[in-house]
């Protein structure tokens, strides 16, 4: 086989893993913005919130522990125990369930009826403060972070050794793909999954599509807006959880991991703001065309790290033909 | 009692449209202006100039252009960084001397401009290129624009980290402002006194404010306002859509422009692209506006103002009163930031200019309740 076509192959195989990590991110957004038109701009600071919340319970760390220190000058650290990985996940959904709760109860729950806009810039400001939080409680240093089910059996990292030999047999050439990207494909599909047979098959999944659908409506038969958008903002602090969890596992927990939301937005303009199918889409639009771009003509032609802004400038010349996206709801201007 | 306007008489239609009607408010803009030329040149040093008063005005001047973008024309924008960039190159390339290569060779190369007027292409430059990215507003509206004008953040730094003629090639992949002067002072370069340096910047920044007001309330703001309330509205009853958003976004790239400019050459002296105008300049510049007031000029200033100072007297008290360490203050000032402008968007929507409105219309009936 064509080592520059399997080259390539190998490239869009990556490229359709990162697009699954991008999707996720992008998930979390359009959960919000169906159901409250909150365009939610602190949902990578989420994620880093939340990978960082799993690391310090699992790790034992005391919170604020800095903080507590410089103004009472004590020495403490570490509580000095390790917490098992399915208790200390169950905790940090736990500490998102909270975070949404106060982020409706003494942000958004004032800001109801204002311009899309204004809620806009409210979730810039709340991802400085939870960023600024996540860093008084917890350090900002690069922390590790390995999820594991029992003494031995983390999340796997390194590259797939059985595909690479397998390939190699097959087509004379190893394919290199992570194994945590391999899980993180695997977890976003059950995760989509999931969230869709919740929409679909709940109570509270048809109250959530109902409050998406009109407010208004949703609020006369009685489903109660306060309790939806809690619940939106919990799965989407779950959703970033999971998020959180993959790309820290990849690359350690740090600022850098609230940038994913940056990637994560045109995703959205590609797929379209109210869409969960054109969330998956984008992502993996954006995934391949970035990754075979950067291989095809960004390395080779423009001085290489095209990645930067490839997916925005594709998005935009898209957005141009096409202004509500792949599956966004057609825009209707009235006067 | 003081601030009132009984008893100022308009006699013509000049004196009835002036930009300050009352009295005492042209009388504090004319104090205001007094201390900032002839005054504090006599008493600055260099700490204050650089700590405090230069960064002031040139934010000032960004969070001026971005106001007009996104205050009055409406048209989010979160790619302030990216054009602050093109200033900063283009103003870096004209100071240099522009040379153009075809093939291998050097076609010509243009005389070095005064640095002044190196500022002020800065301005022209990334005009043009606002222009540019203006342009898919005609089809894009509301968060998809303010998501694609991102692309311009990201691709201009990527440009300006890449191709090494914006940097004349130099090893470090930085530009560093040569020195200039003008009329014989030092404007530019590491020994430069504070005080030349503080007139040059206030020196734009006073006409940029003086600019902008009178062309937000001419006719060229009234089409941006129209667009900004309802766009098709405004093309019903006879607004050319395409040029109110062009003009806005050409106006707005220049004042960005000339700021990034003087904060390269004056303020910095040398840049790395990808750290003095990452994406966190242009959420910077856009919390200065909100802070401030959005569709305000007083509210420009009052933002920069607040968030140039809010990190120097965090840093005081809390390093230097309470002895933290310094990491402490910086993610508190995050805290801090991020929570102020949750509450100014919960308690007051339109920002510290709104303040001050109100407070003017307490002080108009001062002692008295009615």
């Amino acid at each position: 086989m064509n080592e520059q076509l399997a080259f390539t192959i190998e490239v869009f195989a990556n490229g359709l893993m990162a697009g699954v990590l991008y999707a996720l991110v992008a998930l979390g957004f359009v959960l919000i913005y169906k159901a409250s038109g909150i365009f939610n701009y602190a949902q990578g600071v989420m994620a880093l919130f939340a990978a960082m919340t799993l690391v310090g319970i699992q790790n034992g760390q005391v919170p604020f522990a800095h903080l507590i220190n410089a103004i009472f000058g004590t020495e403490i650290h570490h509580f000095g125990w390790h917490v098992h990985s399915f208790l200390a996940i169950l905790l940090t959904v736990v500490v998102m369930i909270a975070l949404a709760w106060m982020v409706q109860q003494f942000v958004f729950k004032h800001l109801v009826g204002q311009e899309p806009i204004i809620l806009f810039m409210a979730t810039i400001g709340l991802a400085y403060f939870l960023e600024g939080v996540a860093d008084l409680m917890w350090g900002s240093e690069l922390k590790a972070l390995n999820v594991c089910a029992a003494e031995g059996a983390c999340l796997p990292q390194g590259m797939n050794l059985w595909l690479e030999g397998t390939t190699y047999e097959a087509l004379g050439y190893g394919f290199f793909i992570d194994n945590l990207d391999i899980v993180a494909t695997i977890v976003a599909a059950v995760l989509v999954a999931g969230l869709i047979m919740f929409a679909q098959y709940t109570k509270q999944g048809r109250a959530m599509r109902a409050v998406a659908d009109d407010h208004q409506a949703a609020l006369s038969v009685g489903v109660s807006l306060n309790f939806i958008w809690v619940l939106v903002w919990s799965l989407a602090g779950f959703v970033a959880l999971v998020a959180g969890i993959m790309w820290g596992a990849k690359s350690g927990v740090q600022f850098s991991l609230s940038l994913i939301a940056l990637k994560a937005l045109p995703v959205l303009m590609l797929g379209g703001f109210t869409s969960i199918p054109g969330a998956i889409v984008g992502g993996l639009i954006i995934g391949v065309g970035e990754k075979l771009f950067e291989f095809l003509i960004g390395a080779p032609f423009l001085g290489g790290a095209t990645e930067n802004w490839f997916a925005y400038m594709l998005a935009l010349v898209f957005l141009v033909f096409r202004p509500q996206g792949l599956f966004g709801e057609k825009i209707i201007e009235r006067v | 009692m003081f601030y009132r306007e009984a008893g100022d008489f308009n006699t013509s239609y000049a004196e009835d449209q002036q930009t300050f009607p009352i009295k005492f408010d042209r009388y504090r803009y004319y104090v205001v202006l007094f201390i900032a030329i002839v005054i504090i040149p006599f008493v600055i040093n260099d700490y204050w100039a650089n700590s405090l008063l230069l960064p002031f005005l040139i934010y000032a001047i960004a969070a001026l252009g971005l106001n007009i973008l996104v205050g009055y024309c409406g048209q989010v924008s979160l790619g302030t960084g990216g054009f602050m960039a093109v200033g900063a190159y283009s103003c870096y390339k004209f100071m240099t001397g522009v040379d153009i290569w075809w093939g291998g060779e050097l076609l010509f190369r243009l005389p070095e401009f005064n640095i002044f007027f190196s500022i002020i292409m800065g301005g022209v430059m990334t005009a043009i290129v606002g222009v540019l990215f203006g342009l898919p507003s005609l089809r894009i509206k509301g968060f998809y624009l303010a998501v694609a004008t991102l692309a311009a953040q990201f691709f201009l730094v990527w440009l300006f980290n890449r191709v090494a003629w914006f940097y004349n090639y130099s090893a470090s992949g930085q530009i560093s402002a040569p020195e200039r002067e003008l009329f014989g002072v030092l404007i530019t370069g590491p020994s430069t006194p504070a005080w030349a340096t503080y007139l040059f910047c206030l020196f734009f920044t006073v006409v940029c404010a003086i600019v902008a007001r009178n062309m937000t309330r001419g006719a060229a703001g009234r089409k941006w306002m129209a667009i900004r309330d309802m766009d098709i509205a405004a093309e019903i009853i006879g607004v050319n859509p395409l040029r109110a958003k062009l003009t806005a976004f050409a106006v707005s790239s220049f004042f960005i422009g000339i700021s990034g400019a003087l904060f390269f050459a004056v303020y910095l002296g040398a840049v790395e692209v990808g750290e003095a105008f990452s994406i966190t300049k242009s959420f910077l510049v856009l919390f200065m506006i909100i802070i401030g007031g959005l569709g305000s000029i007083f509210g420009s200033f009052a933002g920069a103002a607040f968030l140039v100072v809010l990190p120097v007297a965090l840093k005081i008290v809390g390093v230097d009163w309470f002895g933290w360490p310094t990491d402490i203050v910086a993610h508190l000032q995050l805290v801090v930031v991020g929570g102020l402008i949750v509450i100014f968007l919960i308690a007051e929507p339109h920002g510290i200019a709104q303040l001050w409105r109100v407070a003017k219309e307490k002080l108009r009936l001062w002692p008295f309740p009615h």
